[in-house]
């Protein structure tokens, strides 16, 4: 066990650990942020992914020291449902959940790919979520709330 | 505790109703009286019979009796309303659908009610989550509790106010005189926080059970909350993280477990050498009974790591099935059914065949699959002295609870299980695996022990779609008519779906005497008027009693993809060669106006032009083709025109775009209908293109979405709906029925493309390329 330092939604957070433990059971359990899911563990589906210093990381296999001292973001960084964040209440307008197991996986890249890129095509989109894992074939929507949300954030951006 | 979601600024707080597909249909029946509809039609596959363990509910301390108003819904005294389901939301949105349903008969908000699911305390029993039967089975059965609430808040109204019940009117729960709105009084005020301590009339049981048919509900027409998109009230939550899935479902002193089995058939206890993992700090127990084993931990990752450290030696996996496709059809073929399905028999079937002008004869091949939940499956288990608490993302609540009394040897009433909602299932879960892995865990070291399967885990031995086969005979007369047809589907039952022990159970050496559900025959050309026609659904016994990586159960719309894939294909085949366009043969056999017209609706918005198939050959390196399949469901009727290309030197299929047409009767949220939809069209195009779970004498080789790919976002088609409404009939199913035609639709496409017939799943590439050599070949 040893001390780890964490920077998770703004807030900092030191933890008695095993640092090897993978990030997602930190969040997940000492945390209790449920928004990163365990979906393999293997790096291929997504459904675990949080946002450190700007990237999008598959905390299923991120040791938890190895991102000591960096900006963690988790889907409760985002927003409540009480008030979402635009890329959040793009999907509530769209529906774009069916299951929604997957759907931490989603927002969070799509999150990164509009921080890049705040006008994608829907080729754009495809590609950069071809990565992520949906298995009730939500897909439709989710590039519908995507697009949307692409539109809803820029006046955002422009008022900051 | 778990802690459920709170309602949203947007007004939802739990799913509902939908059921299998999940759709915010909420179909149910109006018109008929509630009796005829609990007894309509059984849906093949999965009828509406209680599955192995249910017992009656009247009279039973086991279960809340349906015969008393208060076990269906309560009323707070702000005037909230609670209704309870044993049904639960997969995904779907029957939370939703359920919501409106009792809503709607209430003449109360939407928002006002909120809804339990799947809890075998507080709610009834009404059958497993199966078989897109929520709204269309549960639905009648919680509307006519809340039409029974409805009079009997009325009545207590009538005494309070001094006004007869027909001079009453309700409008947002509260009830006033018509004429004298001055004169009133809301719903809270007259019961909020007692019971109604009534009874109502209720019989049979689980799908089939008909509750107060003597209560008039609602005409549709005056309908303002069912037929409309209401916004699911799970969705704010689960994008936010707020929402609690199963595996976020955390009690005191709980500790984790994991299992450990081998990726081959078990056909014994194994030897474990415990030294393997006394280096994993935070391991509490290494647990072994029978051929069961596992470990409890500290933390989640110690767990982990002391599953994957242990060492453990298997005995000799003992096979009872051949392992390659072609030797498991030919097992099919020559080993006796159990029982056959009948869908059709009339005429002389085996005379007409020789009477055409032209026959036709074709087999379809269909592997084994898998439902792939994005989360494995998990549970937590607290097993006391005389009972335990459950909680799971089951489909069949009541059934997981019967199993785990009957594996501790307890009182059905001495276990309680909780419903929290899992990833995606489509028929997964009604085999509740942890459960019963959680269960034994939690027995062995006499805390709550929390259970998730590892992604190899879920892969290898999550129940699996069975491999089918079948084989079809035609013959046409000189009018271009179909005069004979023949079909047989061989299939294995879905051996874990019938309340049958699961994994943990039969490791730890009970013993299964039930066949699983058997195989159906809906599917399998029914849909057309033929003079001479026979189709049979063949159940070929389970034969490998071990725990097995390809054991079955149900996958979304068992039976039905394979079944439809083949007489779709086959009718295409016939249209194709009597040089007749696909929509135009269908039109000429289809029995029933309704699916006539879903049919020309559908060819109409997808531009179709009729012409025989396969296209004309054209130059370049894509060629282009479209495809028609059409099926009835439960009710429920669907067509698919899928449009493709295939690149001719790699044989690469993409599905361009997919025109659905759906009449599911009355269509109760149209928002959540196109949602099941889109999930239909992109499984169903995962389902025939790419998936095939692959096993052999070494064991199973689909051990992760690597080995095991599915389809993603390159690969999603346009979707394009039409949908059909039709209030005057009951809403049946949405949430299965539109993936069955998807894959015939596809395959279709390319023969229309390149004039070559695919009929092994899935059409890879390397299928199309050898399929065109082989006709170049033919030609030169």
């Amino acid at each position: 066990m040893a001390k780890v330092s964490l920077n998770v939604n703004g807030k900092a957070r030191t933890l008695d650990i095993d640092p090897t433990t993978p990030l997602l059971y930190i969040l997940r359990n000492d945390l209790e942020l449920n928004g990163p899911r365990f979906g393999c563990g293997l790096a291929q589906c997504g459904a675990c992914t949080v946002i450190v210093d700007g990237k999008a990381v598959r905390s299923c296999v991120t040791p938890a020291r190895t991102v000591e001292k960096k900006a963690i973001t988790t889907l409760e960084g985002l927003g409540t449902s009480a008030k979402p964040h635009p890329l959040q209440q793009a999907f509530i307008d769209e529906q774009a959940v069916q299951c929604g197991f997957c759907i931490n996986g989603i927002v969070m890249n799509a999150k990164v790919l509009l921080d890049k890129n705040p006008n994608p095509t829907i080729d754009q989109i495809k590609e950069h979520m071809d990565p992520i894992l949906c298995r009730c074939g939500t897909h439709p929507r989710m590039i519908k709330a995507i697009q949307r949300a692409a539109t809803t954030m820029k006046p955002a951006k422009a008022k900051a | 505790m778990l802690k459920k979601p709170k309602k949203t600024n947007s007004g939802i707080s739990r799913r509902e109703l939908l059921q299998t597909t999940g759709a915010l249909i909420v179909g149910f029946n109006i018109l008929k009286p509630v009796a005829s509809l609990a007894q309509q039609q059984e849906i093949p596959g999965i009828a509406a019979v209680p599955d192995g363990m249910a017992s009656v509910p009247y009279d039973n301390p086991d279960y809340l009796d349906p015969r008393v108003l208060d076990s269906w819904l309560s009323v707070k005294t702000d005037g909230m309303i609670t209704i309870g389901t044993g049904k639960v939301d997969i995904g779907t949105g029957i939370e939703t659908a359920m919501g409106q349903i009792a809503a709607e008969e209430l003449d109360v908000p939407f928002e006002r009610v909120h809804v339990v699911m799947g809890d075998t305390v507080k709610t009834v029993d009404q059958g497993r989550t199966a078989g897109s039967q929520t709204v269309a089975r549960a639905g009648p059965q919680v509307r006519q509790a809340a039409a029974a609430a409805r009079m009997e808040l009325l009545k207590l109204a009538s005494a309070k106010l001094g006004a007869p019940v027909d001079k009453l009117t309700v409008s947002d729960g509260v009830v006033s005189v018509v004429g004298d709105s001055s004169r009133k009084v809301t719903y809270g005020e007259l019961i909020g926080g007692k019971q109604f301590n009534v009874k109502i009339t209720a019989t049979g049981v689980q799908g089939a059970m008909v509750v107060a048919p003597e209560v008039k509900a609602k005409n549709y027409k005056d309908y303002k909350v069912v037929g409309k998109s209401i916004r699911r009230v799970d969705i704010p939550a689960k994008l936010t993280g707020e929402f609690r899935f199963t595996p976020d479902v955390r009690v005191p002193g709980m500790l984790h477990g994991r299992v450990v089995r081998p990726r081959n058939v078990i056909s014994g206890a194994p030897t474990v050498d415990e030294s393997s993992v006394s280096h994993i700090a935070g391991l509490v127990k290494v647990v072994k009974e029978g051929s069961f084993v596992g470990v409890v931990a500290q933390t989640e990752w110690a767990a982990i790591q002391a599953a994957k450290a242990l060492k453990v030696t298997w005995p000799q996996p003992e096979h009872k099935l051949p392992f390659t496709r072609e030797d498991v059809d030919t097992y099919l073929t020559t080993q006796k059914s159990a029982r056959d399905a009948t869908g059709v028999n009339k005429g002389d079937v085996d005379a007409a065949l020789t009477k055409g002008v032209r026959t036709f004869e074709a087999a379809y091949h269909w592997p084994f699959q898998m439902h792939g939940m994005m989360g494995p499956c998990c549970s937590v288990a607290d097993v006391r002295a005389d009972g335990a608490t459950v909680w799971t993302g089951a489909q069949g609540p009541f059934t997981t609870r019967d199993r785990i009394a009957s594996l501790l040897k307890v009182p059905k009433r001495n276990v309680v299980v909780n419903f929290a909602e899992s990833a995606g299932s489509y028929g997964r879960l009604t085999a509740d695996d942890t459960a019963e892995d959680a269960v034994v865990l939690s027995r062995a070291v006499g805390k709550p022990v929390r259970v998730q399967w590892m992604r190899e885990d879920e892969h290898v031995w999550s129940p699996k779609g069975p491999q089918q086969l079948q084989t079809a005979k035609a013959a046409v007369n000189a009018d271009g008519k179909i005069i004979a047809w023949e079909y047989i589907d061989r299939g294995f039952p879905w051996s874990e779906s019938q309340g049958t022990p699961q994994l943990a159970e039969r490791q730890i050496g009970i013993k299964t005497k039930l066949l699983g559900n058997p195989n159906g025959a809906n599917g399998g050309g029914e849909t057309y008027d033929i003079e001479n026609q026979r189709v049979t659904g063949r159940t070929i016994p389970w034969p490998q009693d071990d725990p097995s990586p390809i054991r079955t159960c149900a996958l979304r719309s068992p039976g039905e993809p394979p079944r439809i894939f083949a007489s779709e294909s086959f009718m295409d085949e016939i249209a194709s060669g009597m040089g007749v366009d696909a929509v135009e043969f269908r039109l000429k056999h289809l029995k029933s106006k309704r699916v006539a017209e879903l049919v020309e609706a559908s060819a109409k918005k997808a531009g179709w032009a009729p012409r025989p198939s396969p296209a004309q050959e054209t130059p370049g390196p894509i060629a282009k083709g479209r495809g028609i399949a059409v099926a009835q469901r439960g009710g429920t009727i669907i067509v698919a025109i899928s449009e493709v290309e295939v690149e001719k030197a790699t044989g690469k299929i993409t599905v361009k775009k997919v025109t659905i047409g759906h009449d599911c009767g009355l269509i109760v949220n149209p928002d959540g209908l196109r949602g099941q939809l889109d999930g239909n069209v992109m499984q169903g195009i995962s389902r025939v293109l790419m998936e095939e779970v692959v096993f052999d004498h070494s064991g199973a080789k689909s051990l992760d979405w690597v080995s095991h790919p599915v389809i993603r976002f390159k690969q999603v088609p346009e979707v394009d709906a039409v949908l059909i409404n039709r209030p005057e009939f009951p809403a049946s199913g949405a949430a299965e029925p539109s993936v069955v035609v998807i894959p015939a639709s596809v395959a279709n496409a390319v023969h229309d493309a390149i004039g070559v017939r695919l009929r092994h799943v899935p059409l890879t590439p390397q299928k199309v390329l050898n399929a065109m050599q082989q006709k170049l070949s033919a030609k030169a």
